[in-house]
């Protein structure tokens, strides 16, 4: 940045790309949307004691259109997918999918013929968070990785 | 009847004897397994049994916890020569009742043929059989006659691959859980959900 340190104190000189993202990055406005136990994670992870706030992601909304994150927290059922995929259309852009737990990621050890073998077959998913289920530090990292990837993100740029 | 290893014989229990009086056509034999009693009667006498055991003042079981099946397919021949069982009782319904105003519980068994799946339903006796029955008939095909309302309950109504309880079912299903009817034909997201999924607004 060739402008860098030539104004006075109070201006700073970023991109739009860099100005937006981080705006974008820093006010994350989760789903609820617990299936199983991983949900208990979720919520471990909302609360005090490991406090999602401080990223930025902290107010869990009820309704999908005043949403753009959702953490997909648990086992993926047949007759849910429909619903999740709704829900997912339903979220206004820009989105993004956390895939949080084996179940959601995989199937887990559920070879069932009513689990879905990952939630990745009718969602795209941004971020996997490992575990059974992952502990709230997890998650957190999870956001983490996702907010890393949102500041790579091109705005103003057709892809 | 033949007492399986580790059960004793039930039937000096008085339930066991209240039955075998009232109906000797009907009742095959109990067992104790650690002091549950469980009745086996023939599938014809369900509903009189049933009646039975909900009507009479000393037994008066007014409580169905429990309406369940089991597939006792034997899928070697072997294991089948052992077990001795056939397709002629493959299917076993077992029926878990208790009675709240005197505390007692008993467990009235039946077998179930593949050849005729069907057997009464006691949701005459007892309506809280209902979606239990229902359960049984989604999951191990199991039909029951005079049900009011028999329809899977679990699985879509509109599902097609069988009874997914039963041992001859594949555990991973037959296709239904890799099937989205909501996405497009080659498995993409439809195109007013474009899941980009990266933020970029599209160049239209």
């Amino acid at each position: 940045m060739g402008l860098t340190g030539q104004f006075e104190a109070n201006f700073i000189t970023t991109t739009v790309d860099n100005a937006v993202n981080w705006a974008r990055k820093g006010s994350l406005w989760p789903l609820t949307f617990g299936l199983a136990c991983c949900a208990i994670e979720m919520m471990a992870a909302v609360a005090s004691r490991y406090d999602i706030d401080r990223f930025g992601a902290g107010i869990f909304r009820g309704s999908p259109r005043q949403s753009d994150l959702m953490i997909v927290a648990g086992t993926v059922c047949r007759r849910m997918a429909p619903v999740i995929r709704k829900v997912y259309d339903q979220m206004p852009e820009p989105k993004y999918v956390i895939s949080m737990g084996s179940c959601a990621t995989s199937g887990n050890i559920y070879n069932s013929y009513a689990v879905v073998q990952g939630v990745d077959r009718f969602v795209p998913v941004d971020i996997y968070v490992p575990g059974c289920p992952p502990t709230p530090e997890a998650l957190l990292e999870g956001i983490l990785r996702l907010q890393d990837q949102i500041m790579k993100k091109k705005v103003f740029v057709a892809a | 009847m033949n007492i399986p290893i580790g059960m004793e014989n039930g039937e000096s229990h008085s339930i066991a004897q209240a039955i075998q009086k009232t109906y000797p056509d009907f009742y095959i034999g109990a067992t104790l397994f650690r002091g549950d009693l469980s009745v086996h009667i023939k599938k014809a006498g369900i509903l009189f049994v049933a009646q039975f055991l909900r009507d009479d003042p000393a037994l008066d079981f007014d409580y169905p916890i429990h309406i369940s099946s089991v597939d006792d397919m034997v899928s070697s021949s072997t294991a089948r020569g052992r077990n001795q069982t056939t397709f002629e009782d493959r299917f076993e319904m077992v029926y878990e009742l208790f009675s709240i105003r005197k505390k007692h519980q008993v467990r009235i068994k039946t077998r179930v043929s593949e050849r005729d799946c069907t057997i009464d339903s006691v949701t005459a006796i007892w309506k809280g059989a209902n979606y239990q029955e229902r359960e049984v008939y989604d999951m191990m095909g199991i039909k029951f006659n005079n049900h009011p309302e028999l329809k899977r309950i679990l699985l879509p109504d509109e599902y097609t691959e069988g009874y997914p309880l039963r041992k001859n079912f594949p555990v991973e299903g037959r296709g239904w859980r890799d099937t989205f009817e909501f996405l497009d034909q080659d498995g993409t997201p439809s195109a007013d959900g474009t899941a980009t999924a990266d933020g970029t607004p599209s160049a239209k």
